[in-house]
């Protein structure tokens, strides 16, 4: 046991020197163990059924990250007097929404988009430059635009569709819930959405409350849901979790596998590049086959000219 | 493997299509800035849903498949060490510089804070998880590599000038413009015998940074495949598979082989010099048994996944797979004729139809197979397209000027005698 991992760790130090400096945090940040969802993280829960769709949410959640997200009003084609601010979708300006879905005439629910906060986000595991990151202890995650490229990767990368970017703008940044980190949370303990919602529709705290809080909902009301916690295993755990009477998917939440997306690119891509020891393996065998077919090619040439010299004369 | 292999090629530059492209260049490169002023979506159809489009599929993904003519010729030279393919390198190299120098100024282009991109210098900032972050080192690097490789073409080239145009320029402006003629005429001097003295020392060195020619483009290709790995929701089944990043190697050194033979094909017809039959059908002996991999790696990994009926359904993306799978197949078939592979005709076809089979499966794996779903639609608007153009025609444009400066192209040995009898 001891000898095999020591070989392994001659062999990764034997990377790191072929490798140089590329090595070192390659190897540090690659592949972190995931293990089950950590309860403990905070997060939210919206329960679509008490909602009544008065959208305090929104707008406290544009006054109070306003200047954070630079969430400007949205004026809608219908509205040349701007009086209104009517999003008709998560945009570049605007964090959390709500949307009416009707089933049939007499069956309708309110629903409410903003970020997931997954327990292992496909955004923060594309990003190149660590612009989107995760808080180790709240789960939160966020983005910063003073390292964001602008990419774009997150957004390929998200099953939710949540990160937006600013399109029109020449100085443009990805735009996606916070949880208030830097705002409401910071200042009063509870995200702007849950601290304002009158009904009680959105409520902010650990996960695992706010799981033991929805099992209890289902379990004493099970007619009046749908028997089942979005976000409990979608993509490995989401600490946003919904429970609603619709459907999810018809309230434009997508049915997703309990496996993480990450998991499995990182996988692959740990696969190849595993403490860089592929590439640099790569490398040394070509370098050795392609200067020994130098030697023998200029050696070749050498007597081909010899010979043809030869001839001439 | 000397550098009498090359050539000048002595023509004219201002030619009629160096007049078309230029027009086209300044076009593109004018929409170019108007993104800067006004953001991405004043000129582009990109949206939330299709946050990538012709930009990275286009310039990025497909361009630098195509740019891999370098990196293809350069494998079966070191490599497989057959030598005499050696003349085809330069001009190969030179398209490869193209293609990735001009893939990476798109990307400049397409990322909206591309101020920032310092931060993949920055160790802390280094995210190893992100297959982005593989292609873009891998990019930047290979990027470097390709100049030092050409770097020979320009140093020959300087050691042989005596400055005539320079001489010539600084005749009409002496005095002008704070131009003193012996002492520039004394700093190009200087310049030349750098050059004279770098060579050698350039030559000693040269395989080690071509091994990381190869290296680098074996990584970060199979990273352009990884990067869609994770979009597993959103891919379509047909293209969505672990075995994104092997594709995408194979891909890239069959399309890579195809665009040598078609560069060396067309070049020779629009510089009127005459065919390098002999090594064009041996580079067109290799491509077909690289798409029979290819073809049985993408068929096997259907049957194993259940989806040949998704395949064979003949709706929207069956039949964009479909086509894409015949155009590679029916290419590569008509190769397994020997005579077809020494008609330059033939060549040619087989060629494009590999290319276009090749670029296609990479728009199929980036746009046309990407589907985020709720109604999201995308084409290119004009300007977005005009870009691409601008930034295609500023590459062959780029091409035919520098095989007139430098020794690029294969020496005709034909004409040697002639010149000489």
């Amino acid at each position: 046991m001891s000898t095999k991992s020591s070989r392994r760790e001659f062999l990764k130090l034997a990377g790191l020197a072929g490798a140089g400096l590329v090595t070192a945090p390659a190897m540090a940040l690659a592949g972190h163990p995931v293990a089950g969802a950590n309860d403990e993280e905070l997060g939210m829960l919206y329960d679509a059924t008490k909602c009544v769709g008065c959208k305090a949410c929104m707008s406290a959640c544009k006054r109070v990250n306003g200047d954070y997200g630079s969430l400007a009003y949205e004026q809608a084609k219908f509205d040349p007097d701007k009086l209104w601010d009517a999003p008709q979708d998560l945009t570049g300006s605007t964090r959390t929404l709500i949307k009416l879905v009707k089933d049939t005439p007499k069956e309708w629910s309110y629903v409410k988009y903003s970020c997931m906060h997954c327990q292992k986000p496909s955004c923060v595991s594309v990003c190149p430059v660590s612009a989107m990151t995760k808080d180790k202890i709240t789960g939160i995650v966020d983005y910063n635009k003073n390292t964001c490229i602008g990419c774009r990767y997150c957004q390929i990368a998200c099953a939710f569709n949540i990160p937006k970017f600013q399109w029109e703008k020449a100085i443009p940044q990805i735009v996606k819930c916070d949880l208030c980190k830097n705002t409401n949370l910071k200042q009063k303990g509870i995200s702007a959405c849950a601290e304002v919602c009158p009904t009680g529709a959105i409520m902010f705290g650990k996960r695992k409350d706010l799981l033991a809080e929805a099992k209890k909902r289902l379990a004493e009301h099970p007619k009046q849901y749908v028997n089942h916690i979005y976000g409990e295993h979608e993509l490995g755990g989401t600490n946003h979790l919904y429970l609603a009477a619709l459907q999810f998917k018809k309230l434009g939440l997508p049915e997703l596998k309990s496996e993480a997306p990450a998991e499995f690119s990182e996988k692959i891509q740990h696969t190849i590049y595993k403490g860089f020891i592929a590439p640099v393996a790569l490398y040394s065998t070509l370098c050795f086959i392609a200067v020994r077919n130098m030697k023998k090619g200029s050696a070749h040439t050498d007597e081909q000219k010899k010979n043809s010299d030869g001839g001439d004369q | 493997m000397s550098h009498d292999e090359y050539q000048i090629h002595k023509a004219k530059i201002l030619t009629p299509s160096f007049w078309v492209l230029l027009t086209l260049t300044v076009i593109g490169f004018a929409l170019i800035g108007v993104r800067f002023i006004w953001g991405i979506g004043a000129v582009s159809n990109l949206s939330d849903g299709y946050p990538w489009g012709i930009w990275i599929t286009y310039d990025v993904a497909t361009g630098t498949a195509i740019a891999c003519g370098g990196y293809a010729v350069a494998i079966l030279i070191y490599i497989r060490n057959k030598m005499h393919y050696h003349p085809l390198i330069r001009s190969a190299v030179l398209t490869s510089l193209f293609g990735y120098g001009l893939a990476g100024f798109s990307v400049m282009v397409d990322v909206g804070r591309p101020w920032n991109a310092y931060n993949f210098f920055v160790p802390s900032q280094w995210q190893a998880n992100s297959a982005m972050f593989e292609v873009a080192l891998c990019v930047m690097a290979y990027t470097t590599v390709l100049a030092i490789e050409f770097l020979p073409a320009v140093l020959t080239r300087l050691q042989e000038t005596n400055w005539s145009r320079a001489r010539a320029f600084l005749e009409k402006y002496h005095g002008r413009f704070g131009l003193d003629t012996p002492v520039v005429l004394e700093k190009l001097e200087k310049l030349r015998q750098r050059a004279v003295w770098l060579q050698p020392k350039l030559d000693k060195v040269l395989i080690f940074v071509i091994v990381l020619g190869i290296t680098l483009p074996t990584m970060h290709q199979s990273s352009l495949g990884s990067l869609l790995l994770i979009a597993s929701t959103k891919l379509h089944p047909l293209w969505h598979t672990g075995f994104l990043p092997l594709l995408f190697l194979i891909n890239c050194m069959f399309i890579g082989y195809s665009i040598a033979i078609l560069e060396s094909v067309i070049s020779s017809f629009g510089f009127k010099r005459p065919f390098e039959i002999e090594q064009l059908s041996g580079l067109a002996s290799i491509t077909p048994y690289l798409t029979t991999i290819w073809l049985c790696v993408v068929v096997g990994d259907l049957i194993w996944r259940g989806q040949v009926g998704n395949a064979l359904r003949f709706d929207f993306y069956s039949a964009f797979f479909l086509l894409e799978f015949g155009l590679v197949a029916s290419g590569s078939l008509l190769l397994f004729s020997k005579k077809r592979r020494q008609s330059p005709r033939w060549l040619f076809i087989t060629a494009v139809l590999i290319v276009l089979g090749g670029a296609l499966y990479r728009f199929n794996v980036y746009l046309i197979g990407f589907n985020p779903g709720q109604g999201w639609r995308y084409f290119p608007s004009l300007a977005e397209l005009l870009i691409t153009v601008g930034i295609v025609a500023f590459e062959i444009l780029g091409y035919q000027v520098l095989v007139k400066l430098f020794p690029v192209l294969p020496r005709l040995h034909g004409h040697e005698v002639v010149e000489k009898a």
